[in-house]
């Protein structure tokens, strides 16, 4: 069958798919932005935490992720089949790129900047918030835009754990030996990649200081 | 512009008594030693001495960016580790030869920093804002609304020193400030920074290994050496101490005909 006729008479079901793919890859994305962000401000100023925080997150990034969906199943309430297991997978992989870029843009600031901020009285809060984070959030959106393609590639293999996703297409027509039906899932999800990138690209753009 | 601290004066000085600073708090191998002296309120004390020699670190004592490892420094009658450091430094107006400008705030919102933290009405603080640029030598209505980067650099420094100025400090900290400018504008700012520092009254501490900006702008020189005082003396007196640092600060002025030290 040929792809195109395939697409035209499955044109709902890839439609919902595709939505459904985007919804997992956007809750995913908030709560990985909800806990990487404020664990970068975090660490600034701490060490220890940091070593950890920087570890774990590097250590969920190496599991491959079809093992981690894997292990996640049968963990009590975090786990089992289905959409809230997979944005568990999802999150901790999408922390790495998210607080590694969050701790790297805090801290590579011009010192000559911390030292003015510093000696002009403002506290580390407000060198934190005021000085700090606007001059990291370039770096920290290119944390986001890394972290939101990895997590819509791998969010096709929610798929293999019932999540639902362009990846039902893709796992389906490697059961069929179906070009037709995998690329129904591949190339939504290759497009939403893209268009990802392109968009926080353009805003990663603006938010630059020079 | 006048001063509104005129009951402070009394209190806007600064002294070392015996101080020794090494890393992490040690006492061996210490970056500045035994270092004992007092500036007066309304001085401008030059910190001279070639790079390495403890100048930047004497100065970082007085607004408690570093603690000493033993002595004390006394600012404004309070020795600085009994102050809330910010407190003591929304206090001290701070320069430093990169400038330091915010990059994302414009020219009026670096300026209006400490007077934001200070709460200020906004009427106040752009008039404040206004009035300093003018000061400075910048038209407010041209350059209130740029961005650091818009700037040349000798018109960063002049900002720096605006935003050093603003809520009115008593004392003035200045590390090399204009040691990054060409020559000429160099020239420019120390002529007008030497005009201004005398009519606002401050008291000022200014690093520098320019013999030539020190004469132009002390009141009072110290010529550190490997963390010591080695000379202590005024404009008119510090060429004629005998010490062979002085000597070798001399000489490096010798090749300019017309040298007007």
């Amino acid at each position: 069958m040929s792809p195109w006729i395939f697409f035209l008479e499955h044109r709902a079901e890839i439609l919902e798919a595709t939505a459904n793919h985007l919804t997992l890859v956007l809750i995913s994305m908030a709560i990985a932005i909800a806990i990487a962000v404020p664990l970068g401000m975090l660490i600034v100023h701490r060490r220890t935490l940091r070593n950890i925080a920087l570890t774990l997150a590097s250590i969920f990034q190496t599991i491959p992720s079809l093992a981690l969906f894997g292990f996640l199943i049968p963990i009590p309430f975090i786990g089992g089949i289905g959409r809230r297991t997979a944005i568990v997978a999802l999150v901790l992989y999408a922390l790495l790129p998210i607080l590694r870029n969050t701790y790297v843009g805090l801290t590579g600031i011009d010192p000559a900047v911390l030292e003015a901020a510093e000696a002009m009285g403002m506290t580390e809060s407000q060198i934190l918030l005021r000085v700090r984070l606007p001059l990291a959030r370039a770096v920290i959106l290119a944390g986001i835009r890394t972290a939101t393609i990895i997590t819509i590639g791998v969010a096709t293999i929610a798929a293999a754990i019932g999540a639902g996703g362009l990846g039902t297409f893709i796992f389906r027509g490697v059961a069929m030996v179906s070009d037709a039906v995998i690329l129904a899932g591949a190339i939504p999800a290759a497009l939403l990649a893209i268009a990802a990138d392109l968009l926080l690209g353009l805003l990663e753009r603006r938010l630059k200081i020079t | 512009m006048k001063s509104k601290t005129g009951a402070g004066i009394e209190q806007s000085t600064i002294h070392f008594e015996d101080v020794t600073y090494g890393f992490n708090g040690t006492v061996n191998q210490p970056i500045v030693a035994e270092i004992g002296f007092s500036v007066a309120a309304g001085q401008t004390l030059v910190l001279l001495g070639r790079s390495g020699s403890g100048k930047t670190t004497l100065l970082r004592l007085i607004n408690r960016l570093l603690v000493p490892s033993s002595g004390q420094v006394v600012v404004r009658g309070r020795i600085t580790t009994d102050w809330d450091p910010i407190q003591l430094r929304r206090g001290i107006g701070y320069v430093i030869q990169d400038a330091g400008l915010f990059p994302h705030f414009t020219v009026a919102e670096n300026i209006a920093l400490v007077p934001s933290l200070e709460k200020w009405e906004s009427a106040r603080t752009a008039a404040r804002v206004d009035e300093l640029l003018t000061l400075v030598g910048l038209e407010p209505a041209q350059y209130r609304s740029r961005r650091p980067r818009e700037l040349s650099g000798g018109q960063r420094q002049r900002v720096g020193v605006a935003r050093a100025l603003a809520a009115d400090p008593p004392i003035l900290l200045m590390d090399e400030p204009f040691g990054a400018l060409d020559p000429v504008t160099r020239a420019e700012l120390q002529h007008e920074f030497s005009a201004l520092a005398r009519r606002l009254g401050k008291t000022i501490v200014f690093v520098t290994h320019d013999l030539r900006e020190a004469l132009l702008l002390a009141s009072r020189i110290i010529l550190l050496e490997k963390g010591r005082i080695v000379a202590d003396a005024t404009p008119q007196d510090f060429p004629g101490v005998d010490h062979p640092e002085v000597r070798a600060f001399i000489a490096s002025l010798m090749p300019l005909p017309g040298a007007n030290a």
